[in-house]
C-alpha cells in the first residue's frame, strides 16, 4: 500500500513542520528557565533588600523580554500546519488537542496581560511583595502553559485513556487523567521543563562569563554565576533522572525508538551501553538504515540495568522487533509481520464497516466493528509490507541521544566547576573556563534540539504510535505549495532570530547598569 | 465610581508602562506587530485554510473524507 502515497508530499511536510518546531523551540526553553532564575534573584533582593539584586534582576529581566517577546505566538504556526498540512492527524486525534489547548491558550494570554505588565512596568508602583508573586506567577504560569501540548505529545508516543470511533473517524477522550497522569507525558514534561532550566543555567553562566572575560560588571556577573549554578547542578541533576525515565518508558512502549537510541541491533541479556561510538559507512547486514559500528565503547550491563534496572535483563535490539520477543516484564511482543496482517485486517474492517451502514447491513456492520476493534491495536502498520519499513533512522537517533546524554554529562561538570572556581574566588583567573562557558550556550542548544530529534525522528515512522503512520497523516494537497511555505517559514523565522542576537547582543554589551527596562 | 478610579488606575499604569519604555521594548515591540501581521494577514488568510473546514461544510463530510483517506489512500 505504502506505493499509494506521495513521498515528496510527505517528505516536504515533515521538512516544513520540523523546520517550525526546531526554530520555535529556539525561543521556548530559555523563557521556561530564565523566568525561575529572575524569580529567584528577585526573591534574595527582596529578602536581603540589596540594591544590587534589584539591578541583576532587571538585567535579566530585559534579556528574558527579548527572548519571550521575539518567540511569543510562534507556536501557533505549528497549529496553522495541523489543519492546513496535517488534517488526517488532525480529524483522527479528535479531543486530545480540542479544548485543553484552547484553555491553556487563553489562561496564558491573560497570565502574559497581566503578570508580565507588572513585571516590567510595575517597579516602584506595586508593593514589592506584588511584584515578586507577579514574578514567580509568570515563571510558573508560563511552564504550565508548555503542559498540555506536551501531554498531547506524550499520548502521540504512547496513546492512552482514548477510543477510536469509527463513526466519527475521531479519537474520543475515556479517561482524562489516563491521558494527563501517562508517564509517558509526564516524564516527558518533566524532563523538558527541567532541561529547559538547565539550557538557561548555561545561558547565565555564559553571558556573566563574557563579562567577566571583559572585567565589566564582576560583581553582578559572580552573583548571576552563583545563582545559576546551584540552580544549574540541582535541574540538570533532574534532567538526567527524568531522561533517565523516559528511556525506561520508551524500552517498554517504543521498543524500537530505543533499539535506535542505542544503535543496538540484536538484543541480549546483560546488554552494554555505547558510552561513544561511531558508525562507519557499512553493514553486514546490507540494510543502509543498519550501519556498522566502526568504533564504540560500551559499558558492560549498563543498557540492561537503564532499561530495567536489572543488569542481567534481557533488551531488544532492532531485529528482536521485527521478529517479535518477549520482553524482561513476561510482555510478548508479536513479529511485525503479524502486526502487518492486523492492521491490514483492521484498515479493511474499517472500509467494510462504512460501506456496511451505507448498505444498512447491519450484521455485516457488527461483523467489521468486531473485526476493527480485534486488530486496531496495529491499525497503522497495515500500510506497510515490509517489516524494516518500520525502523527508524538509526544514524541520527543514535547520535542525537548520544550528543544529548554526553552533553547532559559535561554541563554537571560545568556547573559543579563553576561553583568551585567562585568559592575559592579563582574565576575570573580561568580564562579556559570563562572561554568554554561561552561556547557552553550554543551546546545547550544543540543539547536541546538534539532532545527533540531523538524524540521525533526516534517514534518515525508513526506520528501516533502503532496507530498512524506519518505517510497517512498529511492533507492531499499540493506539494509545490507546502515547498513554498517552507521557504517563507525559513524567511520569516531566520529574520526573527537575527532580530533577537542583534538586540540581546546589543543590551548585554549595554550591561546591567543601564538601567534595564 | 470605585470601579472607575480601579479602571483608570489600570489604564495608567499600562499608559505609563508603555510611555516609559527603553529602545529595546520598542523595538521588539515593532516586531511582534510585524510578526502577527505576517502570521494572520498573510500566512493563515492566503496559505494556511483549514483543509477539511474549507473542503467540507460539516462534520459527517469531513469524517466520511478521512476514512476514504485512511481506508483507500490515493496519491
Ligand atoms: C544526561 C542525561 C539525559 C538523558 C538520559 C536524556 C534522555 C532523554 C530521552 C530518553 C529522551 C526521549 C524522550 C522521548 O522520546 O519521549 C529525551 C528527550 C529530550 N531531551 Fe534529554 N536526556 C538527557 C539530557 C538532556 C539535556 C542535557 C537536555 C537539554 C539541555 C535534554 C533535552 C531533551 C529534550 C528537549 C527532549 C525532547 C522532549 C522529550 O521527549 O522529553 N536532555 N531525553
Amino acid at each position: 500500500m505504502i506505493e499509494n502515497f506521495d513521498m515528496s508530499l510527505v517528505d516536504w511536510s515533515r521538512a516544513q513542520f520540523a523546520l517550525t518546531a526546531m526554530y520555535h523551540w529556539i525561543f521556548v526553553p530559555l523563557t521556561l528557565g530564565l523566568a525561575f532564575i529572575i524569580a529567584i534573584m528577585e526573591t534574595i533582593y527582596v529578602k536581603t533588600g540589596n540594591p544590587e539584586w534589584k539591578k541583576i534582576t532587571k538585567f535579566w529581566m530585559t534579556l528574558f523580554g527579548i527572548n519571550f517577546a521575539i518567540g511569543v505566538a510562534t507556536g501557533i504556526i505549528l497549529e496553522f500546519e495541523f489543519g492546513t498540512n496535517w488534517s488526517n492527524y488532525s480529524w483522527f486525534v479528535g479531543d486530545i488537542f480540542g479544548a485543553p489547548l484552547a484553555v491553556e491558550g487563553i489562561m496564558a494570554f491573560f497570565m502574559e496581560s497581566t503578570f508580565i505588565a507588572v513585571m516590567f512596568f510595575g517597579w516602584n508602583k506595586v508593593s514589592k511583595k506584588f511584584h515578586l508573586i507577579s514574578t514567580w506567577l509568570v515563571a510558573v504560569g508560563s511552564n504550565l502553559s508548555a503542559l498540555w501540548i506536551l501531554v498531547a505529545n506524550g499520548w502521540m508516543q504512547n496513546p492512552v485513556g482514548m477510543k477510536f470511533n469509527p463513526d466519527t473517524a475521531r479519537n474520543e477522550m475515556v479517561n482524562f487523567w489516563d491521558v494527563l497522569f501517562s508517564p509517558t507525558a509526564i516524564n516527558k514534561f518533566l524532563h523538558t521543563i527541567s532541561s529547559a532550566y538547565t539550557l538557561a543555567a548555561v545561558f547565565v553562566i555564559g553571558v556573566s562569563a563574557w563579562y567577566l572575560l571583559k572585567k565589566l560588571n564582576v560583581t553582578v556577573a559572580k552573583k548571576s554565576i552563583v545563582v545559576a549554578a546551584v540552580f544549574g547542578l540541582i535541574t540538570s541533576l533532574f534532567t538526567v533522572m527524568t531522561g533517565d525515565n523516559s528511556a525506561r518508558e520508551i524500552v517498554r512502549d517504543q521498543p524500537m525508538k530505543f533499539a535506535a537510541m542505542e544503535g543496538l541491533y540484536d538484543g541480549s541479556k546483560g546488554a552494554g551501553l555505547v558510552a561513544i561510538g561511531v558508525m562507519s559507512s557499512s553493514s553486514e547486514s546490507g540494510n543502509d538504515n543498519m550501519m556498522d559500528f566502526h568504533f564504540k565503547l560500551e559499558i558492560p550491563n549498563l543498557l540492561s540495568y537503564m532499561a530495567y534496572m536489572d543488569g542481567d535483563a534481557f533488551v531488544a535490539g532492532v531485529n528482536d522487533v521485527i521478529n517479535g520477543y518477549t520482553d524482561n516484564d513476561g510482555v510478548i511482543h508479536p513479529p511485525v509481520a503479524t502486526k502487518i496482517e492486523m492492521g491490514r485486517k483492521a484498515i479493511h474492517a474499517l472500509k467494510n464497516y462504512k460501506q456496511a451502514q451505507k448498505d444498512k447491513n447491519d450484521a455485516l456492520a457488527q461483523s467489521s466493528l468486531n473485526e476493527l476493534n480485534e486488530n486496531f491495536k496495529y491499525f497503522g502498520y497495515g500500510y506497510f509490507d515490509d517489516p524494516y519499513n518500520i525502523v527508524p533512522p538509526i544514524s541520527i537517533t543514535f547520535y542525537s541521544f548520544h550528543i544529548m546524554v554526553g552533553l547532559g554529562m559535561w554541563f554537571l561538570l560545568l556547573f559543579t566547576l563553576a561553583l568551585l572556581f567562585v568559592y575559592k574566588e579563582s574565576i575570573v583567573s580561568k580564562k579556559w573556563f570563562l572561554r568554554s562557558a561561552i561556547w557552553n550556550i550554543p551546546l545547550a542548544y544543540v543539547a536541546s534540539q538534539s532532545g527533540w530529534i531523538v524524540a521525533e525522528m526516534g517514534r518515525q515512522p508513526w506520528v501516533i504510535q502503532d496507530l498512524m503512520p506519518t505517510l497517512t497523516a498529511v492533507s492531499n494537497i499540493d506539494t509545490t505549495s507546502v515547498q513554498i511555505t517552507f521557504f517563507l517559514f525559513l524567511i520569516v523565522f531566520t529574520g526573527l532570530l537575527i532580530a533577537e542576537i542583534k538586540i540581546m547582543l546589543k543590551q548585554i554589551k549595554l550591561g546591567p547598569n543601564h538601567g534595564g527596562h | 465610581m470605585k470601579l472607575l478610579l480601579s479602571l483608570k488606575k489600570i489604564w495608567m499604569f499600562y499608559y505609563e508602562g508603555f510611555a516609559g519604555q527603553k529602545s529595546w521594548s520598542r523595538q521588539v515591540w515593532l516586531i511582534i506587530i510585524l510578526k502577527l501581521f505576517i502570521m494572520f494577514f498573510v500566512l493563515k488568510l492566503f496559505f494556511f485554510p483549514n483543509f477539511l473546514k474549507t473542503k467540507y461544510t460539516n462534520d459527517k463530510d469531513r469524517g466520511d473524507y478521512v476514512i476514504e483517506q485512511l481506508t483507500n489512500p490515493k496519491k
